[in-house]
């Protein structure tokens, strides 16, 4: 803020040739924005109600869209509360406690973000499928994995692993120790301070990491598609629906899309709520 | 090691490993170790077809691209974001995330019904000569939308944080906006710039969902990598093929995770020297 206050200073009243440059570049960004990202969300549901709300409603209650939307609901029903716990016990390790190798552990958590979604479900194949690392003695067991509930579930957590971890990561690490330790000298146990003293403070980056993360649990293709075999109405979440449904009929394929391109809506609105009410909570300062 | 002060290390350590290793370690593990298996010759077997390698170099060259014109498009609209007040400035904002939470799926087929003969600008572009739908554009565009976000969301924070002590000090000296700009914030700004590029970069050649619909998947031409990792285990059962060609996108990941760490090794001792 001081930058901009200093930007304003500099130069009293801007001259009539800096004030044209001020506003060209603010059209172009405007411009920018609205031709890459504003006019492909307005075509989602064009596409969408370009038939009319009877075909629109056909299209989104027929059976394999129903079931996609209860697949999709499911996976990260399971996902996201995986990729909690696994981002408030990586942020406890992270953050309280001084071990060799901490900086590894560090780059890991942040790998799934840099590897392809489709190598993602490759290699997931490669440990769980068939002719997997484990997928025989999985399948001698009744285990199916791949192309299977499961399957869509461990593509999910990998994909979304690191949402929750990051958010966390940085704050716990601005907080310090200070009031677990003072917790401690107090009698508290160690639950008792994760509860009562880590837990209320960290709450709204919590919720903020689970958010984003639902988000790309939802909206997952690559990964999922590998790993998926696209059985309609058994393995197709919603993402794998509508690109099944785009091969075969195009409105209805947006029809379907458009619930998600309303869940992105949603996030992102959301998202911009707790930045404005909770910004000081979620990143410590 | 010294003893930790509060609990719950192997709890929270033993649970964190757990799952890095069952999702993580060994999916890494069982892709270079296909990928080992088949030797440098065996590799090569499977990499150097001409369908392989076209799709190889239009993954990564449009990548290349796509980040560069993601810097370009990404300063201008962080700097308007952070310098300039206006109408729209909290919408606009709030847009740039776009692409973090649509579905690739769900913007592959908007951008194609967006550019496709028929569409709402394919129909004005086609016949200006201009195709994007199932052409290298359209894989280029696809990325520049999927990277964009990177670019904008690393500048902001520092831009906001620039110190203007040094842009004053050039205008006292007489240097004028264009001049303070070039000379002055750019400079200060490049290692973040960078860091943009390598993560927008990353995104664009790892990229599926958005690309596949738009790219048309035509022989030679406009495969990406990624289709073809897909297309083999999908249709091919051909997994070690698969493995060899995702061992190369693994290993540009690993590069490019790399160099963002030293980047930012840097932008730290910037900021520390400063």
């Amino acid at each position: 803020m001081a930058a901009v206050s200093a930007m304003v200073s500099i130069g009293g009243r801007p001259s009539w040739s800096i004030r044209v440059a001020r506003v060209f570049l603010v059209v172009a960004a405007v411009i920018v924005l609205a031709w890459l990202l504003v006019l492909p969300l307005i075509a989602i549901f064009a596409e969408a109600f370009r038939q009319g709300w009877a075909f629109y409603r056909d299209a989104i209650s027929q059976p394999d869209s129903i079931a996609a939307v209860r697949l999709t609901l499911t996976v990260a029903a399971i996902a996201v509360p995986l990729n909690v716990v696994f981002g408030l016990a990586a942020a406890w390790t992270m953050t309280h406690f001084n071990f060799p190798g901490k900086a590894l552990l560090g780059a890991l958590i942040d790998l799934p973000f840099s590897v392809s979604p489709v190598v993602a479900g490759m290699m997931l194949i490669l440990v769980y499928g068939k002719y997997g690392w484990l997928g025989s003695w999985l399948e001698a067991h009744g285990v199916q994995v791949i192309f299977a509930v499961p399957g869509l579930v461990l593509a999910t957590v990998f994909v979304t692993l690191p949402f929750v971890a990051r958010e966390l990561i940085p704050l716990m690490q601005a907080q310090g120790s200070e009031q677990e330790e003072a917790a401690l000298t107090l009698g508290a146990s160690g639950w008792q301070i994760f509860f009562r003293v880590t837990l209320p403070r960290v709450r709204w980056a919590l919720l903020y990491g689970v958010l984003l993360c639902n988000a790309r649990a939802m909206g997952e293709f690559g990964a999922v598609y590998v790993v998926s075999g696209h059985l309609r109405g058994l393995t197709n979440t919603l993402p794998l629906q509508v690109d099944q449904l785009y091969q075969e009929n195009f409105s209805a394929a947006f029809a379907v899309a458009s619930l998600l391109a309303l869940l992105t809506v949603l996030t992102l609105g959301i998202k911009r709520l707790l930045e404005w009410r909770h910004g000081e909570a979620l990143t410590g300062r | 090691m010294r003893r930790h002060v509060l609990s719950g290390f192997r709890l929270s350590t033993g649970y964190t490993l757990a799952v890095l290793g069952s999702c993580v370690l060994l999916p890494l593990a069982a892709l270079l170790w296909t990928a080992c298996e088949l030797g440098p010759s065996g590799w090569w077997a499977q990499i150097g077809t001409r369908r392989v390698l076209a799709s190889l170099r239009l993954s990564f060259g449009a990548a290349l691209l796509a980040a560069t014109i993601d810097v370009l498009l990404g300063l201008l609209v962080a700097w308007v974001l952070v310098r300039y007040r206006f109408a729209l400035r909290r919408v606009c904002d709030a847009l740039v995330d776009l692409p973090f939470a649509l579905p690739t799926a769900v913007a592959g087929i908007a951008l194609t019904a967006l550019y496709a003969p028929n569409g709402w600008l394919g129909s004005r572009l086609v016949p200006l000569g201009i195709e994007v739908a199932y052409t290298r554009l359209g894989v280029l565009l696809a990325m520049v939308f999927v990277g964009l976000p990177f670019v904008v969301r690393t500048l902001q924070p520092v831009l906001e944080n620039l110190e203007s002590d040094l842009e004053e000090a050039a205008y006292t000296l007489g240097a004028s906006s264009p001049q303070r700009f070039i000379r002055v914030v750019l400079p200060l700004l490049l290692p973040t710039l960078l860091t943009g590029y390598a993560l927008a970069l990353a995104r664009a050649i790892g990229e599926y969902g958005s690309v596949v619909f738009i790219s048309g998947n035509r022989l030679f031409r406009t495969e990406i990598a990624p289709y073809l990792i897909v297309l083999k285990i999908d249709s091919q059962y051909d997994y070690r093929g698969a493995a060899a060609l995702g061992a190369v996108m693994l290993a540009a990941s690993l590069v490019l995770l790399v160099a963002m760490a030293l980047l930012q090794r840097w932008t730290h001792r910037w900021a520390i020297a400063r």
